[in-house]
């Protein structure tokens, strides 16, 4: 009764968008699937839809071919992250479309839509064209009109990529709230998107994809705390996850120009090279701690992110309040040595702060 | 200096205006006439200057041997020929471009570019070059001198229009569209014609304008390849000759074959001030 994707490939022009791809989702469940761009999550999403055809591996869904079925018979919905509605139709007509080409009846339409709009927060914009809507609100109509069919497959595609700050904020908050108060048991919802963050708030099971090939899955919590190597570590955090090579020897961790007392969880570590991982957050300012120069400070919303460097080390620091700095500024920061990620020398995590699960 | 380019501007729009206008108006004119008016002395103003009458414009609508042109079966003609091939382009155009600009073919080295290119090409030689082949190709098949060869010489020079403009048109549609279509249940063909060609209606105005003027104009083809049985409204026009034809009547004959031009530039104009043909999509 799953949907099971075994070994999909897909490779247009000798190019790799999705390399040896399997999964098996379950209905009721929540999936994120965080990459970069370009880094196959569209193809993922438009293969399961069936607008694209693998080259090679198989796809069933309730224990059938998959890839036998053509797109519109497939029951899927998907939510670009373009604002894709249809133009010539108004809010009301967009959300029934697909539900007339199913030849419901009139009043399980009139229900179905009734519900959607209220989900979305739509009500009383029945009439409006869609080119008279902000942004946010054409995003909510493609969201109503994949909500009101009820498609046992629910597809969304970094659907708040291309709206502003503030209302991402507000749209992330809303779709926890939807997705579950809106979903039957009977649906599975895969979500992509580029954001950490989503991906912690929308608490679903994440597959990680970096070049069509699948890093790591787990729940978010897993991957928070255990990224397999440093490539999950780089794409699971927002800033990328500071990487710095070190040494570690019996009592220190020694980086280009800065030792830090070892912490206790590493002492059973072998002593050698490692690459070290250190959230950006991890990091604050402190008059106890090593001097770096600033290279770049930005602000955003109400965080400040310093790109800091020491020699050849460059760490970015995530400073939770709005300050100003200026560049070339030199300040002195902490490491908060219980925080270390290490990895070896193949890039795959040896020692975490959470303890490495190899489950 | 802004006020000198406001009046200079001014200035050329009413000069050029002037210079449009005024033949438009001297036909009109002209054509209300009669004998007394045209010969006796220069008049421009109806009940000022002379009396108007309609004699030139009965005499359009007499057969020769009552002494009028008859321009009334040519004229029809006319309409029915444009309009046919027109449409049969505009249908026939649109299919191909939708193909060109939404699938992928490849037979040998010809790709979806050489397709498109080889649509247009048909334009770029002077017309002149397919006169002797279609008059070769007619007379085989028997069409020579008959309204339906005819119309099939005027698709063959009217839908490279349409695929041209067609094709451009539907690569500024978001591909994305037809996608959303198929996933909300639309098969291929319900996709085209209940999503992408609802939203190509402002593209197919536009193609549509072009054929009907392209196709209302020709005269070239329309002398070359009729003789007796059918004859087109611009070859009919031309066969007027001012020591037969009074003057008026040649002026109400040319206002009258210029006429449904004129129509559909102000219905088109219509259409796209109300905006209706840009921004339909974002």
């Amino acid at each position: 009764m799953n949907l099971i994707g075994k070994n999909i490939t897909y490779k247009p022009d000798n190019q790799f968008h999705l390399n040896d791809v399997s999964f098996d989702f379950k209905k009721g469940n929540l999936y994120t699937i965080l990459g970069r761009t370009l880094s196959g999550k569209t193809t993922f999403l438009k293969t399961i839809a069936g607008l694209l055809n693998p080259d090679a591996g198989e796809l069933f869904f309730e224990d059938k071919d998959f890839s036998k079925i053509p797109v519109w018979e497939r029951n899927v919905a998907m939510v670009y992250q373009q604002f894709i509605n249809y133009p010539h139709l108004n809010v009301y007509e967009n959300i029934i479309f697909p539900l007339k080409q199913r030849k419901l009846s009139e009043e399980q339409i009139k229900m179905d839509v009734e519900d959607a709009l209220k989900t979305v927060g739509l009500v009383g914009f029945e009439n409006r064209k869609i080119q008279e809507l902000s942004g946010g609100q054409q995003q909510r109509v493609a969201l109503a009109r994949s909500l009101a069919k009820k498609a046992k497959i629910l597809l969304l595609d970094e659907p708040l990529v291309n709206l502003d700050y503030k209302l991402r904020e507000q749209l992330r908050e809303e779709f926890k709230r939807i997705f579950s108060a809106g979903l039957s048991q009977d649906t599975i919802l895969i979500y992509s998107t580029t954001d950490p963050q989503e991906v912690m708030e929308l608490n679903g099971e994440v597959i990680v994809l970096h070049e069509g090939k699948v890093l790591q899955k787990g729940d978010a919590k897993e991957i928070f705390e255990n990224p397999k190597n440093l490539r999950v570590a780089e794409i699971s955090n927002d800033p990328p996850m500071n990487i710095l090579t070190g040494i570690k020897s019996s009592d220190k961790l020694t980086f280009e120009n800065i030792s830090i007392n070892l912490p206790a969880y590493l002492k059973d570590l072998k002593s050698q090279n490692y690459y070290f991982g250190i959230r950006a957050s991890e990091i604050k300012l402190d008059k106890e701690g090593e001097e770096f120069e600033i290279e770049l400070a930005e602000i955003s919303g109400s965080e400040t992110l310093l790109h800091l460097k020491k020699g050849n080390s460059k760490v970015i620091a995530l400073i939770e309040e709005v300050m100003n700095f200026k560049i070339h500024e030199k300040v002195k920061v902490k490491f908060n040595e219980n925080k270390f990620y290490v990895f070896n020398n193949n890039e795959e995590l040896v020692s975490s702060p959470y303890g490495v699960n190899n489950g | 200096m802004h006020k000198l380019y406001t009046f200079l501007k001014y200035t050329f729009i009413t000069l050029w205006t002037v210079f449009i206008v005024a033949p438009f108006l001297w036909a009109i004119s002209t054509s209300f006439k009669d004998f007394q008016s045209v010969n006796s002395k220069v008049t421009y103003i109806p009940w000022l200057d002379f009396e108007p009458t309609l004699e030139g414009w009965r005499v359009l609508v007499k057969s020769p041997a009552r002494g009028g042109v008859d321009i009334v079966e040519p004229y029809f003609n006319s309409i029915f020929v444009t309009c046919t091939a027109s449409l049969i382009s505009i249908i026939l155009g649109t299919l191909a471009a939708y193909a060109l600009s939404r699938f992928t073919f490849k037979a040998g080295f010809v790709r979806n570019n050489d397709i498109t290119f080889f649509f247009i090409s048909q334009r770029i030689m002077p017309p002149i070059v397919l006169s002797i082949p279609f008059f070769i190709f007619l007379s085989t098949i028997g069409l020579l001198d008959s309204l339906l060869g005819l119309v099939v010489v005027y698709i063959v020079l009217l839908m490279p229009i349409a695929v041209w403009i067609m094709v451009d048109f539907f690569n500024r549609v978001p591909k994305e569209l037809d996608e959303t279509a198929l996933i909300d249940g639309c098969n291929p063909y319900q996709a085209f014609y209940k999503v992408v060609l609802p939203n190509s209606i402002p593209g197919l105005i536009v193609a549509g304008m072009f054929c009907i003027i392209f196709g209302w104009i020709d005269f070239f083809f329309a002398f070359i390849l009729t003789f007796t049985e059918v004859q087109l409204l611009p070859v009919k026009v031309v066969a007027l000759n001012s020591s037969i034809t009074p003057w008026w009547s040649l002026s109400a004959s040319a206002l009258i074959s210029v006429a449904p031009l004129i129509i559909v530039a102000f219905v088109v104009e219509r259409y796209l001030s109300k905006g209706n043909l840009s921004g339909a999509l974002k």
